[in-house]
């Protein structure tokens, strides 16, 4: 067996999932190859090239992998697999990897499995499906093994390592879509799905100006990544990509402090890994404490400026 | 233009699932079914798209048991034109799924397909994707926003960074998020008249497509449940055991 990561990153850096992947390619005890596609990204075949448990870097640069874009990754990668004899694929759970895995498996004519949490070895895999609710091992036959990998189940591979790097010729253009651009919220905070601690906000916070009034002074005295419900977003508060969830990001920080949120099952899904959850929630019976170590039980205008300065106060 | 809108029939949101005793599947005997909440966005974008005059023809298609027929007179009663139900007992997976929706669209020649982004119980997020590769057409998932431009679309995507827009040329696949819409209510009079729409049903087996299972799901379990830990009785206490107890601060 032989193993291709496909690399996550905007060309000048590798994402942090694709550190993730790494380590779950290594379950597969196969030699792991990291495929690098886009335009001048001499930098992150190099990043990926220090990664410990890194067999080669197989590079392959072209004006149109440059946006990542699915239609002509799936086609590489699918050349690339049948090409070089490659038996795994992995991806990170991620935007780009749900995106691109299905599409590659289905040029390769095989079923890929989706956000796998753990492998005990080839064609054996456990999935959350339900949100979460529910945990299924599923078995695959199938010759080559396409799957995308949550990214908080498995560590960060570390540096160490002292891969070649070896160039590829592109595949064609199919010219079927085009990037107009991107719209990127920026953030001098740690990057949400992998922060040690993640200051949440729903509904309850009832505006943008008050989600930042009140939740920017904890999360800075935290160094906390901000994250929000379907809610939160949904009401223009902040914008999408700070939903935790199901159907948002997942995360599983050591400390996780829920505000004003809840606690759907849709909103669990994507926090209830978290070492230790805290709620501040002014309903004794919202469903958070339910899951929470700690709740506090009243108002978050008051409970959570207290909480920043008793933060401050050491 | 003509729009295929793919709808499944999934446990209701509101439903917290359980596993059968033997650890073989999941109880849904007896459980409250409904159209897959990413689907009903999808159906309401296509029937905004024949309300604005762009699309000509709104086509809702299931592939799964006759029960699913219910799934698509929810999407009658939301204004799609017509209804398709793809018909097998079968168990389907994402790929299988893919090669019906391929072989329907091979017949229908639609413009565009609008899938969900995921079906809320298997949670795989395939479907779409799977398609659009098998078609040979662009894709564009997790959608926020959809604008159709003469022979292109353009098409805002909701990405782990924010938002991305991309144009595609027609035909193509898209997939819905959350926030491309909000669905709206059918109302009693559409409910009747969706009762009287043409709901084609074709057996899969005439299809010609191979449709066996690829993945075994051997066992079912529920996660460790999270106990429920403690309320605090004030902010100094909080902070006293998150700094002490916890030691996460
Ligand atoms: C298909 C689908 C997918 C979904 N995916 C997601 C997802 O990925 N993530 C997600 O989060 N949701 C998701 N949802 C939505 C989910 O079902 C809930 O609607 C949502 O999580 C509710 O957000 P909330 O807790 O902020 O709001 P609410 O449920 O309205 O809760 C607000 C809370 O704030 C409290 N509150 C109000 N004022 C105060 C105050 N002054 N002080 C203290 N507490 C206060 C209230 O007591 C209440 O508990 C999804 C739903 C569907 C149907
Ligand atoms: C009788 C039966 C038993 C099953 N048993 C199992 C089982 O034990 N374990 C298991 O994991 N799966 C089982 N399945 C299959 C499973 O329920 C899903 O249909 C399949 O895995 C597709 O995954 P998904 O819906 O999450 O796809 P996703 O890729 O998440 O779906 C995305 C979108 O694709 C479209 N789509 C998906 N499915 C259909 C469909 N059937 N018709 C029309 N459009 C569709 C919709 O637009 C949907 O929003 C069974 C199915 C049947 C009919």
């Amino acid at each position: 067996m032989k193993v291709l990561v496909i690399a996550e990153h905007d060309n000048g850096k590798l994402a942090g999932a694709t550190l993730n992947a790494v380590t779950a390619a290594q379950a597969f005890g196969a030699p792991v190859h990291v495929l690098v596609a886009g335009h001048d990204t001499a930098a992150v075949a190099g990043e990926a090239a220090g990664l410990a448990g890194v067999a080669e870097i197989i590079a392959v640069d072209a004006a149109h992998y440059r946006d990542q874009s699915a239609e002509n990754l799936a086609v590489l990668v699918a050349d690339v697999v049948r090409g070089e004899g490659f038996t795994g694929v992995v991806a990170g759970g991620t935007s780009f990897g749900k995106n691109l895995a299905p599409r590659t498996a289905a040029l390769l004519d095989v079923a890929p499995v989706s956000d796998v949490v753990s492998i005990a070895g080839a064609g054996r895999y456990v999935r959350p499906v339900y949100a979460g609710n529910v945990m299924v091992t599923v078995e695959s036959d199938e010759a080559i093994q396409v799957i995308t990998v949550r990214t908080t189940a498995f560590a960060a591979a570390p540096s160490g390592g002292a891969a070649g790097v070896r160039e590829r010729a592109p595949a064609a253009d199919l010219g079927v879509s085009r990037l107009l651009g991107r719209e990127l919220s920026k953030s001098e905070r740690p990057e949400l799905a992998a922060a040690r601690v993640v200051v949440s906000g729903g509904r309850g916070l009832g505006s943008g100006e008050k989600y930042r009034e009140v939740l920017e002074p904890l999360a800075d005295r935290l160094g906390a990544a901000l994250g929000a419900s379907r809610a939160a977003v949904d009401a223009g508060y902040v914008p999408n990509d700070y939903q935790v969830g199901q159907t948002g990001k997942i995360v599983a920080p050591d400390l996780y402090v829920a505000v004003g949120i809840s606690g759907a099952i849709q909103h669990l899904a994507g926090m209830k890994d978290s070492k230790v959850i805290v709620a501040i929630n002014k309903d004794p019976d919202a469903p958070i404490f339910q899951v929470a170590d700690f709740g506090l039980v009243g108002d978050l205008f008051e409970a959570v400026p207290q909480l920043a300065d008793g933060l401050a106060a050491g | 233009m003509k729009i295929l809108v793919p709808v499944k029939r999934v446990v209701d949101y509101n439903v917290k699932v359980r596993v059968k005793s033997d650890r073989s599947g999941v109880e849904l005997a007896g459980v409250k079914m409904a159209i897959n909440p990413f689907d009903e966005i999808s159906v309401e974008e296509a029937v905004r798209l024949k309300e604005a005059g762009i699309a000509t023809e709104v086509v809702a298609v299931s592939c799964g048991s006759a029960a699913s027929q219910e799934t698509l007179r929810t999407a009658l009663a939301m204004g799609a034109d017509r209804a398709i139900l793809v018909e097998t007992d079968a168990e389907l997976q994402p790929l299988a799924v893919g090669k019906l929706l391929k072989a329907v669209a091979d017949r229908e020649q639609p413009q565009l397909v609008i899938c969900g982004k995921q079906a809320i119980d298997d949670d795989a997020n395939q479907t779409g994707q799977i398609l659009a590769a098998l078609m040979g057409w662009a894709q564009a998932t997790f959608a926020s926003k959809l604008c159709v431009e003469g022979e292109t679309l353009r098409v805002t995507r909701e990405v782990d960074g924010g938002l991305e827009t991309l144009e595609l040329k027609l035909p193509a696949v898209v997939t819905s998020d959350l926030r491309l819409n909000e669905p709206r209510y059918a109302t009693l009079p559409n409910i009747m008249k969706a009762k009287k729409k043409p709901l084609d049903v074709i057996p899969a087996a005439d299809l010609g497509v191979d449709i066996a299972p690829r993945l075994r799901h051997s066992q079912y379990s529920e996660p460790p449940v999270r106990k429920a830990g403690i309320k605090v009785a004030d902010v100094a206490d909080l902070i006293a055991r998150l700094r002490n107890d916890a030691k996460v601060i």
